[in-house]
Parts: C-alpha cells; structure tokens; sequence
C-alpha cells in the first residue's frame, strides 16, 4: 500500500491504495464517486470512462500509480458548474434508458467534442465505439452530440 | 407510511402526515404470481399523495429498469386526477412488485387513471361542500378545482382535509376521461429520471454504499452443474484488503445458484484479486461432456424424426397435400446472455435476526421471499430496497444472487456487497433458449399458402423450471399462431435436454420463434413468385381466419385490417417499391404479438459484410401514452435485436460458456446502428405494451432483406454470409 494524490473534478485527493489498483476502484470504492461504471473489466465496454488530462481513458485499465499526481475529471465533476453541453443535450435528446452506460457516454462524447467541434457521423462512429450501450440508445445518442456540437458553436 | 387498512378493495384513501392519501394495489396485476404478500403487509404498493401545498407526490412499486414506468404509469395518474404535472414528484417505492411481460402500460392502464379519478371525484366532492354548489357545476385543472359559474378556485392542498373526511368515490363507478379530453396521456414527456442519468447521481444497485459496507465476489465452477473438489484460501488471504475466504453450497431447483468459494474483501478489487489468486479444483460433473456441437446433433436428430409433441395428432398428413410447390427449410438460433451493463449485485446485512437488502431487481417481492427462505426467517424481518436497474431484460427476475447473498451474509457480520464480474455475468446466466426450427410450407395453384408446418426442437425454458420428471409437452414454446389464412396448420415440439440455464430473454420466445416464421413467409412469397409486402396483405385478406391475441392479452381478439395497415403504413414509411442501388435490398416483417408491428429493414451487403442501413417500423398499440418513451422502447427494442441477429452467441464447452467478457461476446456497438424511424397509428384503443414488441421483427426483416439483396437465403442466427449448417 502506497499514498497517491490526484487532482479529481478541481479537488487534490489522497489515498492509502495499492499500486496496481485500477482508477475505476480508487474512484468508487475509496472514493465514493459512484457515477462512474464498472462493467467489464478489460478496457472493452466503456462504461468507465473518465478524462485524465483531458483525455478519455478507461479507468478501470488506468493505475492508480500510473495516474498519480494527474488530473482527473469524472461524470460528477464534468457538471460541476452547470451542465456540459453533452449532458444538456443528452437530456434534450432523451437519450438514457437504464442510464447505466450514460456517465461513459457522456464523458467519451465530451472527449470528441473537445477535440474536434463538428464531428461527422462517421467520427461519431469511431469516438464512441468502444462505448456499449445494452439499452441500444445510439440513434439518439448520434443526434446529441450533434446537438451538442451546435450549442458548443453558439 | 401507514395507511389505513379499510377497504381492501383495491384503494383507500386516507389523511396521513398531513397529505391526503390514495392508495391502491398493483398486486392484481402483477406477472409474478409466485411472490405471495406477507401476512400483516399494508395490501396497497401505490400511493397519491396530495400536500396542503398542492404539491403530489406519486409512490409506485415499478422497476424502473430504462422502459420509462418512471414516467409513464405517473403520467396516467395525473392525467385522471388533473394533477399539475409540473408539480408532480415520482418515488419508486422501495419495494418493487414483478415488473416484466411488457406488462407495466397494459395491465395498469386502467387501474390507475380510476385511481387518479378517484383523487379528482374526491377533490371536486370537497369544492362543492364549501362552496355548497352542485358538483356538476365544478371542474379541475392543474390541480385545482374551479366554479366556472361563479370564478372561484380552490387549490387541492386546501382541499386536503376536507377530502379526507368523505368517503373515497367508489372506484368501480368513477368517470374516466374521454379521449378527447386527454391534456397528459398522448404528449410527448420528458423522462423524470433522465437528469440523474447524465450527471452519474442515479443509484444503482452496484452504487449502493453503506457504512462499513465490505465486498464479496465467488469462484464458481465454469461447468454447470460443478463444485469445488477442494481449495487453497493461503494465496488467497494473502492479498491486502482481503479478509475472509469460506464456501457456499449450490442450491437447487428454482434457485439454481452454482455455489462456490466466496472472496471478502475491502474494496472490490481486491476481492476480486484474492479470487484470481484462489486455488480451487474444480469437480466438474455430470455436464462435462455438453457442448454446442452435441446440442445441435441433437436438435438435427430430432428434426429427422416426427415431433415427440404435435397440436394436431390424428389430422392431415400435410405431405400429402395436392400441392402447386412445397418449401422446406430449417432456421437455428443459439444461446444468448443478457449482458446487461450492470452485472449482477446486491448489497445484504443481516443483524440481530433482520435482514437488510438493497438491489437492482425486477421482483423485490421474489427477492424478499427467497433471502427469507435461505435465511430461514419470517419474510417480515426481511427488509428490500429496490434501486434502479442498469438494465433488466428479464435478468433481474432471478434468485440466483439474492440466494447468494442470504448464505454470504450468514458468514459476514458486516453489510456486503456481492458483485458478480463480467466474466460471472457471462458465464452464469440464465440464457435465451437455443434450438431449431423445421418449417414445410405447400402452397396451392393460386399461389396462396395450403398449409404451414413448424417443427420446433429447442431446449425449452419450462424444462429447466419444471420440476425433474413433471415438465409436460404442450406447445408452449412454440410460436403464437399465425396471422395468416392458411388452412391446414400442424406444429410440434421435441425438447432438446441441455444443463443449461434458461428463462426468459427480452422478448422469451418471439425473439427467436417470430425470425423462423417471418423468414419462412418470405421464402413462400419468393417461391410463389409474389412480392413479400403484397404476399403477407394478401394471406392476411384471405377469408376468414380470426387472429390469435397478442401474449398474455385480455383485450378482444386481433383484427386482420389493423395489421394490414400498419404494413400499408411501413411499405409507405420505407418507400417499399423505390429501388435501392447494386447490393442492397429491403426486408419486411409483421406480427400480432405484442401489438401491431411490421417493420421494413435496408441492407447492404459488400464483400460479405452485411450492414444494416435502415429500420422502419409501424406499429399499432392503441392509445400510445408517452411518444418520447413508446418511441424509446421501440428504437431500442429494435437495435437490440439487430445485435442479437447479427453479433452474439453463447456457445458451450466442455459443460461452459465459452465466451467471457465483451471481447468474445459481441453486442452491437454504434458503428453497426442505423438510422431508426418509428410510425405510430392513431389509435385511442386500450394500450399494449412496448418493451418488448420490437425484439421480434428485426431478424426477419434484416435476413429478408439479405435475401433481397444478394439471392442468399440466411436461416441461422447471428446471421453471416458464409453461413454453413453442417
């Protein structure tokens, strides 16, 4: 067991982790921030995703080790000051059903929309691919980040 | 919240905490009817609550599992009771009846819109006393009651207590709304649990944390039916974080847990950690030698042979038949998981001879009555919360990890929380069956259908419930009659033996029942030289064959013309007769089930990829109560299947699931989604239910349009171009 800090949604935290243990536990296990997902395990369901720098990773692939002393945002942190055009528009959109693979959703489509502003349905594709959603809301979700790729214009 | 216990005919009104209080029952229509009421339980699982500041508050013990009940049943208690939808708060009470069979919308329709009535009548009654005025000259809106003749208003909070001393309307009698008259039912509507959803605050089971809350995982023998032989915890306890590591047994019939070597820890991932390094020698049992190759030599056995069950024994021999052409052909679909997002949990503490359950279930009540058993206390100490589910699909129906829970809490004094990995949730399912269909069809010089012959061989979900040695055969697996005049039908059945666990998959049956008959139709219409859209309306047309009712309908029997238009309405949607361009086709399919479907699929198949362009679907459900939720469920419904028609087997090993996680089983992903359109037919007859309705057609329409598209007759399922049926 070691001690590692991470700046998560603006605050520095720290814990009493082992080395390997994946960003995914230390967040809801350690941390209580349950908004972010297990579901597969092996970096293939994207229900874990978080941005660390700014990027999307899966968290549950992500050590604690590897991400200490890093920033860190989460779905709970991503709305923090008012909602992310993602999250707006997936509420426009009516997009979640069981919701369960949303927090993932939202943080990969937060991830694109950063890094290119109008994405095309084929970069939509791609960006959120190794994003499952069992409910298959992805019809909806390739019409929010549309929506979401306009307010982030205006 | 008590609530008092008079009248138990279904509601009862009452001042409590200051609110004027409805309750009823959602019990009568429950689809679990295993699931009994404790004795001394309030008899009502539904509530209205009007507050002195008009403010209502809606209780109801529904799953929320993404199907939008949140939503939609409080819509119709607001609608009847003109309650103002702006201040209408939703509680999903803690304690859930079954909620499955597509069944929330069509057996609560109109229960709760006379209980929403009830409230109205009850509110109206209070008004015209203190206004001393007839209550005919009385109206509502908005949660308030108006004289029109004389302007006066009064909010229903300042009703509340003269409410509550007059007898509740009788529910038997109170008015419903004319259609006409709908300002709620009808309207689009956002979802109530949407915002949550998308700032990760919703609760699910697996987000259930309780204070001193530790964590367990289980070993369990990846062959069904096996047991540790024996194991080595030392590596095991080695892990940091990890505290405890004890065996369970297996429990048996209707339970069906494997057992196996439980792992306590800290956090999860380390109970998960002290799992890998466990060492357990498996006994792997009587099921060692299954397999899907064995399983499928058994089903071309017994397609080979007559049927060991058949709906019309003494009757005509249907090869014998004159006939213009006969068709044979035999359609195979596999195993599939559930693979919802949220794998199996639930968090237990049991102290002091009580026992506290939090988890993600679509029956609270069977979950209750199970910990109770294997705990062996009154199911009144037994306390269930109910959280929302990511995702259900008829998973969440099961004992298995309750039962789980109840024998890990004997041994762990603290709350745990039981979670069950990827590779668990894969492997130790309750999976959708797998079987073989073999069709004969004859049709007749005109070139309409004389006779229909489907021979099913599958290994039935009431086998593996039934008792050992009591399952009957009586056709149940088989696929609901045919819409279609055809005048000489047989069917059969022959029960494929598996160690398998089956139940229910979105859908049961028609997922895999409606690809073989939809398919089947479309080689008759291709065999009889007829376009399939025109093929389908004809046979629908033919005098006079009375539909069969959708699943577990009380409603009157189907009506041909409903099912003609709504594929009237998908030929139009699609543009049936528009030509596509070089390797494209289009498919079409319809049912009765459920409601009235018919749906149009768009393909393209290149260099032997198939991919899906497009999916139209028409359906007739009478009165459709939210668009935004109906439309949900039906988009989803529909690319649900498409990825089950497309992607996904569990197939069987050496007594195992082969596949572990979603690297081996392949579930749709966006890539692969089309563009969806949903049709609806205005209809204000009572409500079908939408959960389930568009799992059936997806299949067919897509193998149907391959056909179109490339001559390529696909019959076995996940569909692939170089299909092989050896």
């Amino acid at each position: 067991m070691s001690q590692f800090t991470l700046q998560i949604n603006g605050q520095s935290r720290t814990v009493d982790a082992d080395a390997e243990m994946p960003l995914l536990w230390v967040l809801r296990d350690l941390l209580e921030f349950t908004g972010t997902k297990y579901g597969c395990g092996i970096g293939m369901c994207g229900a874990c995703t978080v941005h660390l720098n700014g990027q999307a990773v899966r968290s549950c692939l992500t050590s604690i080790s590897s991400a200490a002393g890093q920033t860190v945002l989460n779905i709970e942190g991503l709305g923090q000051n008012g909602l992310h055009a993602v999250q707006q528009a997936w509420i426009a959109e009516q997009v979640p059903q069981c919701g369960y693979c949303q927090s993932g959703q939202i943080m990969s489509a937060a991830a694109l929309l950063a890094g290119t502003l109008h994405p095309t349905d084929a970069q939509i594709d791609d960006a959120m691919a190794g994003n499952i959603c069992r409910c298959a809301t992805y019809f909806r979700i390739r019409k929010a980040i549309h929506r979401a790729a306009q307010e982030v214009k205006a | 919240m008590r609530v008092s216990r008079r009248g138990f005919l279904g509601t009862s009104a009452a001042l409590a905490g200051g609110a004027f209080v409805v309750g009823f029952t959602l019990r009568a229509q429950a689809q679990d009817t295993s699931a009994q009421t404790g004795a001394g339980a309030s008899p009502f699982d539904a509530w209205i609550h009007i507050k002195p500041d008009s403010s209502a508050e809606l209780v109801l013990e529904r799953s929320e599992m993404g199907q939008g009940v949140y939503t939609s049943l409080p819509m119709l208690l607001a609608e009847e009771a003109d309650l103002d939808w702006e201040r209408v708060t939703v509680v999903q009470s803690e304690f859930s009846v079954g909620t499955g069979g597509s069944g929330s919308i069509r057996r609560n329709y109109l229960p709760l819109r006379r209980a929403g009535a009830q409230v109205r009548v009850a509110m109206v009654a209070a008004a015209a006393r203190a206004w001393k005025v007839p209550e005919s000259e009385c109206s509502t809106s908005k949660s308030e009651v108006l004289h029109t003749a004389s302007g006066r208003k009064l909010a229903y909070g300042e009703l509340v207590s003269q409410a509550s001393s007059m007898p509740l309307p009788e529910v038997k009698t109170v008015k419903l709304k004319e259609p006409a008259q709908f300002t709620l039912i009808g309207r689009e509507t956002a979802h109530l649990d949407i915002p949550d959803k998308c700032t990760g605050t919703t609760r699910f089971g697996l987000d259930v944390r309780v204070p001193g809350m530790v964590f367990a995982v289980i070993a369990r023998c990846p062959t069904f039916g096996g047991t540790p032989a024996k194991f080595d915890a030392a590596k095991a306890l080695a892990v940091p974080g990890v505290m405890q590591v004890f065996e369970i047994p297996a429990r048996a019939h209707r339970v069906f847990t494997a057992g196996g070597v439980v792992v306590v820890a800290k956090s999860t991932w380390a109970a998960m950690q002290g799992r890998k390094a466990l060492e357990v020698t498996w006994s792997h049992g009587p099921n060692h030698g299954e397999s899907t190759n064995s399983l499928r030599s058994q089903m071309k056995e017994a397609l080979s042979q007559p049927p060991a069950w058949t709906s019309d024994p003494g009757g005509d021999n249907l090869d014998k038949l004159p006939a213009a052409k006969r068709i044979e052909a035999v359609y195979e679909f596999p195993f599939l998981a559930h693979a919802t997002m949220e794998p199996m949990n639930i968090a237990i503490h049991l102290r002091e001879g009580k026992c506290e359950v939090w988890s993600p279930s679509q029956s609270a009540e069977a979950m209750r009555k199970n910990v109770a058993t294997e705990l062996a206390l009154p199911e009144g100490s037994v306390t269930v919360h109910t959280t929302f589910m990511g995702g259900g699909f008829g998973r969440r129906y099961q004992y298995d990890f309750p039962t789980e829970a109840a024998q890990i809490a004997r041994h762990v004094s603290s709350p745990v929380q039981l979670v069950w990995s990827r590779e668990d949730d894969m492997t130790h399912d309750f999976y959708r069956p797998a079987g073989m269909h073999r069709m004969k069809g004859v049709l007749d010089g005109q070139g309409n259908v004389a006779a229909w012959s489907d021979h099913l061989a599958d290994t039935a979900i009431g086998a593996f419930w039934s008792a050992p040695g009591t399952y009957k055969l009586d056709g149940s697996e088989l696929p609901p009659p045919i819409p279609y005049a055809v005048p000489h039908i047989r069917t059969g059945f022959t029960l494929i033996t598996s160690a398998v666990p089956r139940a229910w998959w979105r859908s049961v049956e028609n997922s895999f029942n409606g690809f073989a008959v939809e398919c089947f139709m479309d080689e008759l219409a291709h065999a009889a030289g007829q376009d399939p859209y025109r093929f389908r309306r004809r046979m629908l047309q033919l005098p006079p064959s009375p539909l069969p009712k959708s699943t577990g309908d009380d409603g009157p029997p189907s009506d041909p013309k409903r099912l003609v238009a709504v594929l009237d309405l998908v030929a139009e949607k699609a543009g049936w007769n528009r030509p596509l361009g070089p390797n494209r086709g289009r498919g079409i399919a319809c049912t009765t089930t459920y409601a009235y479907l018919a749906e149009v699929a768009e393909v393209t198949v290149e260099r032997d990829n198939i991919r899906v362009d497009r999916l139209v679907l028409a359906v007739d459900c009478g009165q459709v109560v939210n668009p935004n939720g109906a439309r949900s469920q039906l988009e989803g419904g529909m690319l649900f299947s498409l990825g089950a028609a497309l992607n996904e087997a569990t197939t069987i090993r050496d007594g195992a699931v082969e596949q572990q996680n979603f690297n081996d089983y392949s579930v749709l992903r966006i890539p692969e989604a089309p563009a969806v359109e949903t049709y609806f037919v205005d209809s204000h007859d009572d409500p079908h239910g939408l959960g389930e309705a568009a799992v059936w057609l997806t299949g067919p329409a897509i193998a149907n349009a391959i056909f179109a598209a490339t001559g390529k007759r696909l019959r076995r399922m996940p569909l692939r171009m170089d299909e092989s049926t050896a």
